[in-house]
């Protein structure tokens, strides 16, 4: 008997692992056939008469991006201090607190600027687009949609990516400049650097690569975030708690991948 | 009716449709014609798969087999033109309502305007007012959904079910979730919508007092197998047991498989004791 019980959790436990693989391919291969369907109608729709309302992005535009604006000055200047600071304090160990700097300047607009916006809009705006998508699931307005001969990609997914495509890299741009100018405030206030020379060596040392380095990896964040909200609020099934599942799953997600690929990308691009 | 009856056109033509949710076989070669001008009734209890036969007669879903024909046309075989051309001929009221809740009642009714046809604004407001009169519902174009009632909700699907003018009207449960005087009123509103557009409607629903009430012919669904097509009286009449029994509301009793049943209750363990 106990030789057949542990062949048959071992199978069991095979069988499982397999379904969880084939589950996971399955998701991003929906993830990729989203982009593609959405890239078709945004630039095939208006020639299928069916173009990909403008007012629609607008209104998420200004969900995802201007409602966006206070919390992000608030973390970016709070990461910009908390950056002073702790640099600071390192450096005064080789008694090179001057050379801070540096570290403020490259790190806030390599680093810090994309990658907080990035949980924050997926946080913010990832969960909202799975929770709007799985409620419109559920009550079968995505169904109504389908029938009345308007395709549920361009008139709900479209407008967000897009939203989100623009709006991640203008807010990490401006969560940058929050970052470094309250970076500065700090250390000017700490090392006695006047803001002007603060601004001075800022700019000297930023070049286009480190600003491209922040905005080229808030574009890929953007992308993730859609494509992953999107994909969780289409899963849902079972009603109120169903939607709430798919939701804490898109976040979870959409923030795993965005560090993850955070880390690749800096690996791959600096190498 | 008489006018029907000699030239009888076909809209609706399924043939052997069988569909899977899963491993489960929910239609087992379902076939039905609907006639143009009828109010065809789909009846049968929750599990008997009318609402699946519906998703499939209204294009939301293919066939595992067996073929789909809607206006002569069978919806798997369009391009994205063709289909969005037969997509505009048909109607659909959501069980739910499905009204798009981010919008006031006139926004979800004037959405299918906007995205098809290049009417300007105030023929769209006015075409809105027109089928809200129709319904009952003048003077509502400014509520939210969720400021409706269950009955409201109703009526303003049909309402924006019907904004295109279409060929087929498909109605999903129309009076469930209701009291007794509002889906009477519904259904006389079916009728009336019928009467005053002329169009084909198909209800799918489990309440045999409006089925009765609206059909020309109903068509009974049992465990994916469509028992019998009908008028009302041949329904009456039938002889069938199952059917009958479904019309007196007697319970059915199950047809036991003494293994089938034996497995059941055992769950895997009885294939896991037959390989030892």
């Amino acid at each position: 008997m106990p030789s057949s019980d542990t062949r048959h959790s071992l199978t069991r436990f095979t069988e499982r692992m397999g379904r969880t693989v084939v589950a996971g391919v399955e998701e991003v291969g929906y993830c990729g056939a989203l982009i593609a369907e959405s890239l078709f109608w945004l630039f095939a729709g208006p020639r299928l008469k069916q173009p990909v309302r403008v007012n629609s992005v607008f209104v998420q535009m200004m969900e995802v991006g201007v409602r966006a604006v206070p919390i992000i000055a608030l973390l970016g200047g709070t990461i910009g201090v908390m950056l002073a600071i702790q640099g600071v304090h390192t450096l005064r160990i080789f008694g090179a607190e001057s050379r801070v700097v540096i570290g403020i300047a490259l790190s806030v607009t390599r680093e810090f600027a994309p990658l907080i916006t990035g949980i924050l809009v997926a946080g913010r705006s990832g969960s909202a687009l799975a929770a709007r998508l799985g409620t419109m699931i559920i009550n079968q307005e995505v169904d109504a949609l389908t029938v009345m001969g308007i395709n549920p990609v361009r008139f709900l997914v479209v407008p967000a990516l897009i939203a989100l495509m623009v709006m991640v890299p203008a807010l990490t741009f401006f969560s940058g400049l929050v970052g470094l100018f309250a970076a500065g405030l700090y250390v000017g206030a700490d090392l006695g650097i006047s803001m002007a020379a603060y601004v001075d060596q800022t700019i000297e040392i930023l070049s286009t690569d480190d600003i491209m380095h922040g905005m080229g990896k808030s574009l890929i964040f953007a992308a993730l975030i859609a494509v992953i909200s999107v994909a969780n609020g289409a899963s849902v099934t079972g009603g109120a708690e169903g939607v709430g599942r798919a939701t804490t799953r898109a976040v979870v997600q959409a923030i795993t991948a965005i560090v993850l690929t955070d880390m690749v990308f800096a690996f791959v691009v600096t190498r | 009716m008489d006018g029907r009856e000699q030239k009888p056109e076909k809209v609706i033509e399924v043939r052997d449709l069988v569909a899977h949710y899963g491993e489960r076989k929910i239609l087992d070669g379902v076939s039905m014609d609907v006639y143009g001008g009828e109010i065809m009734v789909i009846i049968g209890g929750s599990g008997s798969g009318k609402s699946t036969l519906l998703r499939h007669l209204v294009a939301l879903e293919q066939g595992t087999s067996g073929t789909v024909k809607i206006l002569g046309r069978d919806p798997a075989a369009l391009d994205a033109k063709e289909a969005l051309a037969l997509r505009k001929k048909i109607g659909v009221a959501f069980q739910g309502g499905a009204l798009f809740s981010s919008m006031t009642v006139g926004e979800n009714m004037m959405l299918p305007l906007y995205e098809h046809t290049v009417l300007d604004r105030t023929t769209m407001e006015i075409m809105v007012r027109l089928k809200l009169e129709v319904v009952g519902l003048a003077g509502f174009e400014d509520l939210m959904p969720a400021e409706l009632s269950g009955g409201m909700v109703k009526r303003a699907a049909f309402a924006r079910a019907v904004i295109m003018d279409p060929k087929i009207l498909f109605c999903d449960e129309p009076s469930a979730g209701l009291d007794p005087v509002i889906a009477a009123a519904l259904d006389d509103l079916l009728l009336r919508m019928r009467e005053a557009m002329g169009m084909t409607i198909i209800v799918v629903t489990h309440e045999l007092e409006s089925a009765f009430r609206i059909a020309d012919r109903i068509t009974v669904l049992d465990q994916g197998r469509i028992l019998l097509t009908g008028t009302t009286e041949e329904l009456r009449e039938t002889k069938s047991e199952r059917i009958q029994n479904l019309l007196q509301r007697r319970t059915q009793e199950e047809i036991v498989d003494p293994e089938e049943y034996l497995e059941r209750l055992m769950g895997e363990r009885l294939g896991e004791r037959a390989l030892l």
